[in-house]
C-alpha cells in the first residue's frame, strides 16, 4: 500500500474512511483476509488498547512478509492475556521467555534464522512499556547498538497495568497509579523524571524509529509496512490507551489515543537512521484539557479547587513537544 | 589430536567441533579465553554457519540462547561466578522450557568481598534451576564432557551445565587430546529440536500455567533428569567406544573400593585428593577417592553403591550454604540414609585459596585419627584468628578490616 496524503475524513476524527477508498488503498484491518494473528477469545479488558495494537502491528508485518514472521513476547498483560495454558491467541509462532528479555531473545531467534539461511523470516520483539523501557532497557539498547535484525514493538500504555497500575518510566507527570496517588504535596507521578524511548531509541541512530497510536491505522500500518522493508534494529513506539489504569471509559480508548496526538503529548513521527524524516501534524489542536478530562487518572486536577497550576504544566509540556517536533500544520503542509 | 594446549583454548575448540549455530557471549573472568577463541574461530569461517553475538549482559547472553534455542538453533554461551547470578531467572526459563542450551561455566567465587577466583560458589548458587550439571575434574574431561553434553541436552531436551576451575583448569597448559570433527559429527547427529518456532506450523511457547497444571510441568523436568542419570551412563559408554577413552558418566571411583576412608569432592580438586590417596595408600592407609561428574540430577544409587562399605566419608567442596554448612556433604548424607558412616563436611578452596597435597593429607590425618569433631563443619586451612579479631571489632568494613590485620602480620 502505497502512503499518499488521503483528503477524505470521518467527519469529527480526522481517520480516514476505508469505505471511501478503493479496495487496495484499505486498512490491512479493513481486509478480509488479515490474519487475525491475536484472534478472538483472549481475557483482555473491553477496550484494552494494546490487544488492538498488538492485532493491527502484527497483521500488517504479516501482510508485509507473507506471513513469515516470529513474536517474541515480554511478560505482562498482552502476554497474560493471550495465553493462559492450554490456549492460545496468537496465530503465529510466538514465545514468551521473561519480563526484561524480549529484545535479547529476539535477537536469538533472528541469529538462528540467519545460522540456517531462513532469512525470509522475519522476528518481531514486542512487550509493555515497563518491559520495554525498565526491565527490559538494556536488553533493547543492546538490540539496538548491534542493529539485530529485529522489529522491536513497544505497546505504551504508560504504566505497569498488569500487576495493578504502577508507575513506570513511561507514566505522564501528574497521573495516578498505585504508587503514585494523588495525595501529598505534589499529586500524582512527579515531573521531571521518566524517560523518551523513541528519542533514545533515535540515539542509537537504527535504520529506523516511528511512533504511532490505535488511533491512526493507516499510518501504524504503513509504519510496519515501512519497518517490514528494512533490516538491521528497528523500533515501533505504539502509543495504547488502558481503560482500567488510565480510568477512562472503555469505549474512549480511539479517542484517547487521537487526542494524545492531536494536544502534542504524545508526538507521532518516523526517523531514518537518527533522523527525524517526517511527523503527523495536528490538524486541529486540542487543549491538554479535553485530554485529561475524560480519565480518572487525572481527576485530582479538576473540580473545586483543582490544580490548574499542574494543568498549566502539563500544557506548556505539550506545547513543547509542538515546537520541538514541528507538530502544528500550516497553510503550506494543507496546501502539498 | 594430542597437543599442549590451554584449558580454554582446548574448550572452545571441543564446542567448535559441536558445530554449534549461535554462540552468545559476555565476557567474565575467567570464561573469556573461551569465548574469544570461539570468536576468531566464527570470524575466519572456520566454523561457520555460526552467528556468535556479543550481547551486553550474562542475562542477555542466556536470552539469547534461549531464542535461537527456541527457534531450532544449537547454542551455546559460557559464563561464570556474577554472570550466572545476573542470568539466574533465564535459567530457570531456559530448564523450564526444555531448551537444550549447553554452558561453560568457569567456576568462580560470588562477591561480595570481590574475587576472580576459583570456587564452586556459582554453578552450586544454581544447582536447583533445572540444569543438569556436570564437573571436569581435568581439561581433558572438559573437553569430553562438552562433547557429551551437546548429546545429553538435545537427547532429554534439558541444558546442561558444563562447570570447570577457573583458572585452574581454564588457564592450565595441559596434553589434551583434540577429537577429529569426523569422530564428533559421527557421535554427535545434527539438532532436531522437539519444538521450534517455524511459520509453516505456528507453536506458543512459554504459556501461562495455573495451579491445575504447574507442578506436573515441573515434576516432568524432575524425571527427565532422573532419566538423565541413566543417559548420562549411556553416553558416557558410547564415547568410550568412540574415542577411545572413558570420560562423564555420574561418578568416577579412585582407589575406592576397599577404603575404609573414603574423600568425596567435585572438579579439579580431584587431582591432588588423588595423589594424597596414592601417598597414603603407599604408607598402607586404607583411603580413596570419589569424583562426582554429575552433580545435578544426584547419582544416589550409585553414590551409595560406591560410598557403602566406608567407614567415614570425607566431603571436601569449594562452596558452602551460609548459615547451614555443606551443600555437597548434605547430598551424599542423602546417599548414605540408614548407614552407619561418619561424614565429615570440609569447605576449602573459597575463593581460590590453594587446596595443596599437604592440606588434604593434613585434613586426611585429623580424620584418621578422629580429630574432627562428628558432625561438625570444618573450613580447611581457615585463619580463625583474623575471624575471631573481626567479630570483637565493632566498627569498619569486615574485607578491610582482614586485609589490613592480615598486613600487619595479626591473628
Amino acid at each position: 500500500m502505497s502512503r499518499q496524503k488521503i483528503k477524505l475524513y470521518q467527519v469529527g476524527s480526522f481517520a480516514v474512511g476505508n469505505r471511501l477508498l478503493d479496495a487496495d488503498e484499505r486498512t490491512v484491518q479493513a481486509r478480509s483476509e488479515r490474519s487475525n494473528t491475536l484472534t478472538s477469545g483472549h481475557r483482555a479488558c473491553q477496550g484494552c488498547g494494546e490487544a488492538l495494537g498488538a492485532r493491527y502491528v502484527l497483521d500488517a508485518a504479516m501482510r508485509a512478509t507473507g506471513d513469515q514472521v516470529i513474536v517474541a513476547n515480554a511478560t505482562g498483560c498482552l502476554e497474560v492475556f493471550s495465553t493462559p495454558y492450554p490456549e492460545s491467541s496468537w496465530q503465529l509462532p510466538w514465545i514468551h521467555s521473561l519480563f526484561g528479555n524480549a529484545p535479547a531473545v529476539a535477537t536469538g531467534i533472528a541469529a538462528a534464522l540467519k545460522a540456517k539461511g531462513r532469512t525470509g523470516v522475519r522476528v518481531v520483539g514486542q512487550g509493555g512499556d515497563g518491559g520495554t523501557l525498565d526491565i527490559g532497557f538494556a536488553c533493547l539498547s543492546g538490540m539496538f547498538e548491534r542493529d539485530d535484525d529485529v522489529l522491536y514493538v513497544c505497546y505504551d500504555n504508560e504504566a505497569y497495568m498488569n500487576t495493578g497500575v504502577q508507575r513506570s518510566s513511561a507514566t505522564p507527570p501528574a497521573a495516578r497509579t498505585a504508587n503514585t496517588k494523588p495525595v501529598g504535596f505534589e499529586p500524582g507521578n512527579v515531573f521531571g523524571q521518566g524517560k523518551n524511548a523513541p528519542l533514545i531509541a533515535l540515539a542509537h541512530e537504527i535504520p529506523y524509529v516511528a511512533t504511532a497510536t490505535v488511533a491512526d491505522l493507516h499510518d501504524l500500518e504503513h509504519k510496519v509496512e515501512r519497518a517490514m522493508e528494512l533490516h538491521g534494529a528497528r523500533y515501533l513506539h505504539v502509543l495504547v490507551p488502558c481503560p482500567l489504569g488510565w480510568g477512562a471509559a472503555s469505549c474512549d480508548t480511539i479517542r484517547l489515543a487521537r487526542l494524545a496526538v492531536e494536544t502534542g503529548l504524545f508526538p507521532v513521527f518516523e526517523a531514518d537512521h537518527g533522523e527525524v524524516t517526517a511527523v503527523s501534524k495536528i490538524r486541529r489542536q486540542a487543549p491538554v484539557v479535553e485530554y485529561l478530562r475524560p480519565q480518572r487518572r487525572f481527576a485530582h486536577l479538576f473540580g473545586e479547587p483543582g490544580r490548574p497550576d499542574v494543568v498549566e504544566r502539563i500544557q506548556a509540556g505539550a506545547d513543547r513537544n509542538i515546537r520541538r517536533f514541528g507538530l502544528l500544520a500550516d497553510e503550506t503542509d494543507e496546501e502539498e | 589430536m594430542r597437543s599442549q594446549i590451554e584449558g580454554s583454548q582446548a574448550v572452545a575448540a571441543a564446542v567448535a567441533l559441536c558445530r554449534p549455530e549461535v554462540i552468545s557471549a559476555y565476557p567474565i573472568s575467567p570464561q573469556t579465553h573461551i569465548v574469544e577463541a570461539l570468536s576468531d574461530l566464527v570470524r575466519t569461517g572456520r566454523l561457520e554457519p555460526c552467528e556468535y553475538l556479543m550481547v551486553e549482559s550474562e542475562f542477555g547472553a542466556m536470552s539469547a540462547a534461549i531464542g535461537a534455542s527456541a527457534a531450532g538453533a544449537r547454542a551455546y554461551t559460557a559464563t561464570a561466578s556474577q554472570g550466572i547470578l545476573y542470568m539466574a531467572e533465564a535459567l530457570y526459563n531456559a530448564s523450564g522450557l526444555g531448551l537444550p542450551i549447553v554452558m561453560t561455566v568457569a567456576n568462580r567465587a560470588i562477591g561480595s568481598p570481590i574475587n576472580i577466583w576459583n570456587d564452586h560458589s556459582d554453578a552450586m548458587s544454581q544447582r536447583d534451576s533445572g540444569w543438569i550439571q556436570l564437573y571436569a575434574a581435568s581439561n581433558q574431561e572438559a573437553v569430553d564432557l562438552h562433547i557429551q553434553a551437546f548429546r545429553l541436552a538435545e537427547a532429554v531436551s534439558l541444558p546442561v551445565m558444563v562447570c570447570m576451575d577457573g583458572f585452574v583448569l581454564t588457564h592450565a597448559f595441559e596434553p589434551v587430546d583434540l577429537p577429529t570433527q569426523e569422530q564428533v559429527d559421527a557421535f554427535l547427529p545434527p539438532f532436531e529440536p522437539r519444538q521450534v518456532l517455524d511459520p509453516a506450523a505456528p507453536v506458543t511457547i512459554g504459556a501461562m500455567v495455573g495451579p491445575e497444571a504447574f507442578a506436573e510441568v515441573k515434576v516432568l523436568m524432575h524425571v527427565k533428569q532422573m532419566q538423565a542419570l541413566d543417559v548420562i551412563g549411556e553416553i558416557a559408554g558410547e564415547f568410550a567406544q568412540a574415542f577411545g577413552r572413558s570420560s562423564g558418566g555420574l561418578v568416577r571411583q579412585y582407589r575406592s573400593a576397599d577404603a575404609d576412608t573414603v574423600v568425596v569432592a567435585l572438579g579439579s580438586v580431584l587431582g591432588t585428593i588423588e595423589d594424597a590417596v596414592d601417598e597414603l595408600r603407599d604408607d598402607g592407609v586404607s583411603v580413596g577417592a570419589v569424583g562426582i561428574t554429575c552433580f545435578r540430577p544426584w547419582p544416589l544409587a550409585e553414590l551409595r553403591a560406591a560410598l557403602d562399605h566406608a567407614r567415614r566419608v570425607v566431603v571436601l567442596e569449594k562452596a558452602f550454604a551460609v548459615g547451614l554448612g555443606g551443600i555437597v556433604g548434605q547430598n551424599v548424607r542423602l546417599a548414605l540414609e540408614g548407614l552407619p558412616t561418619r561424614v565429615h563436611d570440609v569447605v576449602g578452596g573459597l575463593g581460590g585459596r590453594p587446596i595443596t597435597r599437604a592440606s588434604v593429607l593434613r585434613l586426611l590425618g585429623d580424620v584418621l585419627e578422629d580429630r574432627l569433631e562428628p558432625g561438625a563443619l570444618t573450613f580447611l586451612d581457615l585463619d580463625w584468628g583474623l575471624v575471631q579479631r573481626e567479630l570483637e571489632r565493632p566498627f569498619g568494613p569486615h574485607a578491610e578490616n582482614i586485609l589490613r590485620d592480615l598486613a600487619a602480620g595479626l591473628r
